[in-house]
């Protein structure tokens, strides 16, 4: 027997869409919360990402402010490691895929 | 009060009462997470990473232990140096972290809102977590003092 159509073949699924998942950063957020003093959460800031006092100023009062703000991003390994020193300071983070 | 000398030390500067105080709550919170790690007034110390449940279980299985074992070796400094004159910066470091722990899970319990006036305390809980908050506010701009 024999038949005209075509012989399946192995077709690679597309892919992209994955790719771009992997592309995309993970950021890591800080919540607001009623307890955390406004200068300890600036410290913790500048301590563990290294930034300025006015960075982490800035970054304290969008907290403050509008209830959360990013303080960092890049692989899911960075952020979950940023998010763990973040919780071993008593700050409420959380991380997700940007 | 508290004093930042130019290698990163502190100076404490605080009387037997507030020294004896803070051995007293280093304690019992230590005793809280060993008996009851899964007491409501801890939630805040333990805070989600993820929102998806198995993304968190993982999260807790990786680093929950480590959390959970920090939080007890600065508590358990902030006990053994209490009485001293001078802190490292090492040390300092573990006191701003235990005196945040304690200051979370006293808030908790206490429901504290923000904002909230500790000026005229109506409980002894209130008037422990003023004293706390103070006393983490004079470390942190005694710590602060040295970075940029």
């Amino acid at each position: 027997m024999t038949t005209l159509a075509p012989a399946e073949v192995e077709v690679e699924q597309p892919r992209q869409e994955e790719d771009v998942r992997h592309d995309r950063p993970w950021i890591v957020i800080v919540w607001n919360d009623p307890i955390n003093l406004m200068s300890y959460v600036t410290l913790v800031f500048q301590k563990l990402f290294g930034y300025s006092r006015a960075k982490a100023t800035q970054l304290m009062l969008q907290v403050h402010n509008e209830g959360k703000a990013v303080v960092s991003s890049g692989t899911r390994e960075k952020a979950e490691h940023d998010v763990s020193r973040l919780h071993a300071h008593g700050l409420w983070a959380t991380l997700r895929q940007d | 009060m508290l004093e930042r000398e130019a290698d990163g030390g502190i100076l404490l500067r605080l009387s037997r009462e507030e020294r004896s105080l803070l051995v007293d709550l280093a304690a019992q919170l230590r005793s809280l997470l060993g008996a009851s790690p899964d007491d409501p007034s801890l939630h805040r110390l333990f805070p989600p990473a993820y929102e998806d449940d198995q993304d968190e279980r993982a999260y807790r299985e990786l680093a929950g232990n480590d959390l959970l074992e920090g939080r007890h070796e600065a508590l358990e400094l902030l006990a053994s140096t209490a009485e001293r004159e001078r802190l490292t910066a090492d040390e300092a470091d573990a006191w701003l972290r235990a005196l945040n722990d304690l200051r979370l899970v006293l808030g908790t319990r206490l429901d504290v809102q923000e904002d909230m006036l500790a000026t005229s305390p109506e409980t002894p809980e209130l008037a422990v977590y003023g004293y706390l908050s103070w006393l983490q506010e004079q470390l942190v701009a005694a710590m602060s003092s040295g970075l940029a």
